[in-house]
C-alpha cells in the first residue's frame, strides 16, 4: 500500500528539513491555509449530511421506541433504554434467534464466497500474467460480470435457478439425470448455493482487477534470477508471485469481506424481499425485519450491532495484518 | 523462458472454465431474450424453437420502460458529475497539503465505505421524510434525493483513488504551473486534472455504474414516477406469469450502455486502479 507514498514522504521531509530550500506550499500566508479547507468543503458537507447523521441517528433511534406511530416525528418517540437491544440478543425469542441465524448465515457466506472469489480472481490474474493469443479478449470477458449492473445479472441467475423452466435444473436432472424430482433453489436449503454461485460470479472479477494491478508492480528480473537458479513457472508463482501479492491480497480480503457481509442487493434481487432462511444475509434481514414491522427501533439496534461486529473485525484484522508487516520488515 | 506442459495445460482447463461459468449467463439473457412467451415458459432449452424479436418491443408497453430509464439515466449522469467534481477538489487537498485534519479526514471517509448500506437507509428515510413534513421540500421519493443519496456511495472511493492518482503526478508540474503564474486552483484545472484524466475517467465510470446498478435506495426512496431500472424490472412480474423473455430483453437493453462504456473505458480504470487502490 504504501510503496509510492513511502518516498513522496521522505521527499516532504527532506524538502522541509533544508533551509531555503523549495518553499512549503502550505506555509506561507493565510490564504493558503484556508484553502485545503475550502477544497474539502464540499466532500465534508455530503459527507457530514448523508453519512455522518444518519449515523449518529440510527444510533440514537436504537434507544427508542420507534414504531410507525412516530415515523412522522421520529424525535417524540418514547425511549427504549436498551430495549432494542436486548431483544435483538435475546436468542431464546423469536426475534433474537433470527438475528443470530442470520448471522452465522452470512458469516458462513461471506467466509466461502471471499475465499472462492480469491482464489478465483487470483489464478485468473496469474494465468493472464503472460502474453499468449486470446489474453486480450479473456481479460475483457472476465470483466463483463462486474460491468453488468446487479439487477439485471441477478435476475438472469434467477432465471436459471427457476425450478421448472431454468437452466440448472434442466441441466442437473434433463440432461445428467441427476436426483428424482427437479430441486427448488430459491426457496429451502439449496438457496444458500444458488447464492453463493451468484455472489461469487459477481465478485470474481475485483479480484481478478486488483490482483492484476498488483501484479503489474512485481520487478520482471525478479523472474529473470529465479529462472537462472532454475526455477520453473510453478516454483516462480509460489516464491515470487505469491508472495510479492501479500499487502495487496491483505487489502483485497478486508474490502472482499466488507462488500460480501453488506451484500444487500444480491440476495434481494435474488429471493425477492424475504429470502429463504437458509440464505437469509443479515443486511437484508434487518431491511425485512424493520419494514415489514415498521419497527425502526429494533432494526437499528441491529444495524448498531453489525457495525460494531464490523469495526472489531476491521480492526483486528488491521492490527493483526499491519503487525505481521512490521514483523516481516524487522 | 517456456512454460512445462503442465502449466500450459492447467491454464487451459481453467481459462475454459472460467470463460463457460462468465459467459454462460450471457448466453441465457441473450437466447432467452429471443425466445416466444411460450419457449421460455415451459423447460429450458439451449436452442430457441423459434427467433422473435417480440419481447424487444413489448418491453416498452409492459412496463413504462423508458421513463425508467430515463430516471436512471438522469440520477445516474448527475451522481456521476458532481462526485467527480467534489472529488477532484478534495482529493487534489489531500494529495498536496498538509492541514491540520487531513489524515483524520481520509481515514473517516474511507471508513464510511464499510458501513452497511442498511445502517444509513432507516435514518436517511426519517430525515427525507422529516425534511418533506417540515419545508415541503420532496426529497423523499424525488431524484433529487436519490442523486444526493448516490453521490455520496462513490464519494469515498473517488477521494481515495483520485488522491492516489494525484500523489503519482510529480509536484515538479504544479511548481512549473506558479512558475507561470498559476494559483492554485489554476494548477488543479490547468496541469493536474489533464494529467489525472485517465483517473478522472475511471472514477466518473465507478460513480455512475455504483448509481445504476443501486437497488437498495431505489426501491425504499422511489415513487411511481421516480422509479429507477433497478426497481422497474421487477415489474415484468405479473401474478398470473413472469415475462421472462421480457425480462431478459429489458435486462440485456439496461446493461449495454454501462457494459459497453465499461468495456471502453476499463483500460482507464484498471489503470487507476493500479495508481490509487494498490499502492
Amino acid at each position: 500500500m504504501t510503496q509510492t507514498a513511502v518516498p513522496r514522504r521522505s521527499e516532504r521531509a527532506v524538502r522541509e528539513a533544508v533551509p531555503g530550500g523549495a518553499p512549503a506550499p502550505r506555509r506561507s500566508g493565510r490564504r493558503r491555509i484556508a484553502l485545503p479547507y475550502l477544497l474539502l468543503f464540499p466532500a465534508l458537507v455530503l459527507e457530514l449530511l448523508v453519512h455522518l447523521v444518519p449515523m449518529l441517528m440510527g444510533i440514537g433511534m436504537s434507544f427508542k421506541e420507534l414504531t410507525q406511530f412516530f415515523i412522522r416525528d421520529w424525535s417524540a418517540a418514547p425511549w427504549a433504554g436498551l430495549d432494542n437491544y436486548t431483544v435483538s440478543v435475546d436468542f431464546d425469542a423469536p426475534v433474537g434467534r433470527a438475528l443470530l441465524t442470520s448471522f452465522v448465515t452470512t458469516c458462513l457466506f461471506t467466509l466461502a464466497s471471499v475465499a472462492l472469489c480469491w482464489l478465483l480472481g487470483t489464478a485468473a490474474a496469474v494465468f493472464l500474467q503472460e502474453n499468449f493469443r486470446g489474453r486480450g479478449i479473456l481479460r475483457t470477458l472476465f470483466l463483463v460480470p462486474y460491468a453488468l449492473p446487479v439487477y439485471a445479472a441477478v435476475i438472469t441467475w434467477a432465471f436459471m435457478f427457476q425450478r421448472d423452466n431454468g437452466l440448472i435444473n434442466h441441466v442437473l436432472h434433463d440432461q445428467l439425470g441427476l436426483g428424482d424430482t427437479p430441486l427448488f433453489w430459491l426457496i429451502g436449503d439449496n438457496s444458500f448455493w444458488a447464492l453463493l454461485t451468484v455472489s461469487v460470479w459477481k465478485g470474481w472479477p475485483f479480484a481478478f482487477l486488483t490482483v492484476m494491478a498488483g501484479l503489474q508492480n512485481v520487478p520482471r528480473d525478479m523472474y529473470e534470477a529465479a529462472a537462472l537458479d532454475g526455477a520453473g513457472v510453478w516454483k516462480q508463482i509460489r516464491h515470487i508471485t505469491l508472495p510479492s501479492l501479500r499487502q495487496v491480497n491483505q487489502v483485497l480480503v478486508l474490502v472482499l469481506f466488507l462488500w460480501t457481509f453488506n451484500d444487500f442487493n444480491t440476495p434481494f434481487v435474488l429471493f425477492g424481499k424475504a429470502a429463504p432462511e437458509a440464505a437469509d444475509l443479515i443486511s437484508l434481514h434487518i431491511y425485512q425485519s424493520s419494514f415489514q414491522t415498521w419497527n425502526f427501533g429494533t432494526g437499528s439496534a441491529m444495524s448498531v450491532l453489525l457495525l460494531l461486529f464490523l469495526l472489531l473485525v476491521t480492526g483486528g484484522y488491521l492490527l493483526l495484518t499491519t503487525r505481521g508487516r512490521k514483523a516481516s520488515d524487522g | 523462458m517456456a512454460a512445462p506442459r503442465s502449466f500450459l495445460w492447467t491454464r487451459r482447463i481453467f481459462l475454459t472454465l472460467l470463460t463457460g461459468f462468465v459467459l454462460l449467463p450471457v448466453y441465457v439473457m441473450v437466447s432467452s431474450s429471443l425466445k416466444p412467451l411460450a419457449d421460455v415458459s415451459g423447460e429450458f432449452h439451449w436452442i430457441p424453437s423459434g427467433l422473435t424479436l417480440r419481447p424487444y418491443v413489448d418491453i416498452w408497453d409492459t412496463v413504462p420502460l423508458a421513463d425508467y430509464f430515463l430516471n436512471s439515466l438522469a440520477v445516474a449522469s448527475a451522481a456521476t458529475v458532481c462526485s467527480v467534481a467534489v472529488a477532484v477538489f478534495a482529493a487534489y487537498a489531500i494529495s498536496r497539503y498538509d492541514f491540520r485534519g487531513r489524515r483524520v479526514f481520509a481515514v473517516t471517509v474511507l471508513s464510511t465505505q464499510m458501513f452497511p448500506g442498511i445502517l444509513f437507509l432507516l435514518p436517511l428515510f426519517l430525515i427525507y421524510v422529516n425534511i418533506g413534513n417540515a419545508t415541503g421540500i420532496a426529497l423523499f421519493g424525488s431524484r433529487e434525493g436519490l442523486i444526493l443519496t448516490y453521490l455520496t456511495f462513490s464519494l469515498p472511493f473517488a477521494i481515495w483513488m483520485l488522491t492516489g492518482y494525484f500523489d503519482s503526478i510529480p509536484r515538479e508540474l504544479d511548481e512549473a504551473a506558479k512558475v507561470d503564474g498559476c494559483g492554485p486552483v489554476g494548477a488543479l484545472f490547468r496541469v493536474i486534472v489533464p494529467a489525472a484524466l485517465p483517473g478522472i475517467v475511471a472514477v466518473a465510470v465507478y460513480a455512475f455504474m455504483t448509481a445504476w446498478g443501486e437497488v437498495l435506495f431505489a426501491s425504499v426512496m422511489t415513487n411511481d414516477t421516480t422509479r429507477t431500472l433497478a426497481v422497474g424490472l421487477q415489474g415484468y412480474a405479473t401474478q398470473n406469469d413472469v415475462y421472462w423473455n421480457q425480462v431478459m430483453a429489458a435486462s440485456l437493453v439496461v446493461s449495454v450502455p454501462v457494459v459497453a462504456g465499461f468495456l471502453l473505458l476499463q483500460r482507464y480504470l484498471v489503470a487507476g486502479l493500479t495508481a490509487g487502490a494498490v499502492k
